[in-house]
């Protein structure tokens, strides 16, 4: 039979995004309340100084906590339903599945972008350089903690075990680094434990390009090689080394 | 006509439990193969390895000469699978299940539609078509399930228990519909319930530990027991005095009757003979019950059965 990609990719999306979404609306609101949250506590603390960065934050965290939700969608449909091992046991392959859910995560984001973009023309000059700049390393982000998010979900057995490491990825990348706050905010020895994070590269290059934080051309070139290197090691570890078929 | 070879087929999980081993069958059939066996006997470690999802420890699996670890992307071409755990998506309708089903698998939008409306109709559930899964009966979402795949029109189905949980009449349903759909199409399915596979499997194979026991028709695994006949007689003491010279073929049946598992030859005698006195019995040929618990030896109730076996 001729086989339709676009209608495999289709199939994540209606089961992971639309009918969820229109069963259980809630869970846009907690994905949309987590990273304006954090945008709101930082620019009240620092008495409004922070609020740029803030919002690049909100942003940066809004990729990565859709991302690694994956994970725990995933881990539902796998172990819960058994629905993945209908879908490895089909034609379609573990990359298009994980594209088909890669779309159905940037759904679930869409509020949170739409709201953080209007509050980004409000409070940051943006041309238009900073502005791809910003989306380039956005897609970036999205898609590292997209394909951890896949490769863990294949190797959990359960969905406690998927919320303990979405819980954990989530604090390791979008609230402990400075992500929310300009890197020179930690006091020395520990600021190289933040560079063990990606988003910290990510945080650094949009910091820089909005103005907040001024890096020197060399420190640029090495924190996009860095979060590039991340993405292609991260994205090639999802295709090649997640457990599609069990052991 | 399917053919399906094992050689060597072993599965061990987490180095520790041995699930199959060193399972060699070859099944060349037509329609429906049964495989049965009990709780732990490794049907559904066996059904995952075929249908690719699990690795073996060791030893090769095909399916029509394809390898199932090595050419695992053509085989998912011909198959489709119900996991015995399945369960509709809860937060879709049935119509929406077996739809996005067929599109994963690749079949345009309009076409996965029709196709899904075509076979609830086809299950007789087409009034809970837009209905939430989660609202609905256990047994009815494992129609569902089982309807999915059938949707697929794939060439090989695998269904790990497909008919647990339907009440009898559902369940009948099911077994006319496989019954239609094997004509064209090879079923491998595993059940519990053993008057399902005799009605409906063209190939029987008992697992047990691992292990099998026994492949092949019901016809074959009857002449292989050496038994055709199954009398049972409900009066035991007067089954012993009547039977008497049958020593040790006497025994206490699963639900604590007197049965005999015998020949033709020997079950015409003792008819008589029970007849004559006045012993109330019945005779029957004998039935994949009898032959499951004649080879799995192992009876869940009832005393002695055990004994005569080890004897
Ligand atoms: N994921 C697993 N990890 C460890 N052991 C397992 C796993 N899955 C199955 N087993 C073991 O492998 C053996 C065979 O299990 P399997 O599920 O294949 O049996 P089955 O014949 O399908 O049983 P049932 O009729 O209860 O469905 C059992 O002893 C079981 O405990
Ligand atoms: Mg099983």
């Amino acid at each position: 039979m001729k086989r339709n990609i676009l209608s495999e990719v289709l199939a994540s999306v209606l089961v992971n995004a639309v009918y969820a979404m229109r069963n259980f609306p809630v869970v846009l609101i907690n994905l949309l309340l987590t990273p304006l949250s954090f945008l709101i506590v930082i620019s009240f603390v620092s008495h409004g100084a922070l609020i740029g960065v803030a919002i690049e934050g909100a942003f940066i965290m809004t990729m990565v906590s859709n991302g690694i939700g994956l994970q725990g969608d995933l881990s539902h449909l796998k172990n819960d339903l058994k629905l993945q091992d209908m879908v490895v046991s089909s034609p379609t392959s573990a990359f298009t599945y994980m594209i088909g859910m890669a779309l159905s995560e940037i759904m679930y984001a869409l509020p949170s972008l739409i709201i953080l973009s209007v509050l980004a023309v409000l409070f940051l000059n943006l041309g238009i350089l900073a502005a791809l700049v910003i989306t380039a390393v956005l897609i970036m982000i999205f898609v590292v903690s997209l394909s951890l998010g896949f490769f863990l979900s294949t190797f959990t057995s359960d969905v406690i075990q998927s919320w303990a490491f979405s819980g954990m990825l989530s604090l390791l990348l979008s609230t402990l680094p400075p992500v929310y706050y300009p890197l020179t905010y930690i006091p020395l020895p520990y600021r190289y434990i933040a560079f063990i994070s990606p988003t910290t590269y990510a945080a650094e290059i949009i910091q820089n390009i909005t103005g907040f934080v001024s890096l020197s051309y060399s420190s640029v070139i090495i924190a996009w090689a860095v979060l590039l290197a991340f993405t292609i090691v991260l994205l090639f570890a999802a295709i090649k080394r997640s457990r599609w078929t069990d052991i | 006509m399917v053919e399906i070879i094992c050689k060597n087929l072993s599965k061990t999980y987490n180095n520790k439990h041995s699930a199959l081993s060193n399972l060699n069958v070859s099944i060349n059939s037509n329609g429906i193969f049964a495989l049965i066996g009990r709780n732990g006997a490794g049907k559904t470690t066996l059904i995952r390895i075929l249908s690719t999802e699990l690795m073996p420890t060791k030893g090769t699996a095909k399916i029509d000469d394809l390898d199932v670890i090595k050419q695992a992307r053509q085989v998912r071409e011909l198959i489709a699978v119900t996991p015995q755990e399945a369960r509709p998506v809860p937060w879709m309708t049935p119509k929406q299940s077996i739809m996005t089903y067929l599109l994963w698998r690749g079949f345009g939008y309009s076409e996965a539609k029709k196709k899904a409306m075509e076979t609830l109709k086809l299950f007789g559930i087409e009034k809970e078509a837009d209905r939430l899964n989660m609202k609905l009966s256990g047994g009815l979402r494992r129609k569902v399930a089982v309807a999915t795949i059938v949707a697929s029109d794939a060439k090989i189905l695998f269904l790990d228990e497909p008919t647990t949980g339907l009440d009898p009449i559902s369940r009948r349903d099911v077994w006319k519909i496989l019954s239609e759909f094997k004509k064209d199409h090879f079923i491998f399915l595993t059940t519990h319930y053993l008057e399902e596979a005799e009605a409906l499997a063209d190939n029987i194979g008992l697992l047990d530990g691992g292990k099998l026991l026994a492949l092949g028709t019901l016809a074959k695994l009857r002449r292989s027991m050496g038994k055709s006949y199954s009398i049972t007689v409900f009066d035991k003491e007067a089954a012993y005095m009547q039977l008497k010279y049958l020593g040790n073929k006497i025994t206490v049946g699963k639900d604590g009757n007197v049965q005999l598992l015998v020949s033709e030859k020997v079950a015409s005698k003792a008819a008589i003979k029970l007849v004559r006195a006045g012993v109330k019995f019945s005779i029957n040929p004998v039935s994949l019950d009898d032959i499951f618990y004649y080879l799995v030896k192992k009876p869940i109730t009832g005393e002695g059965y055990e004994e005569e076996y080890t004897k």
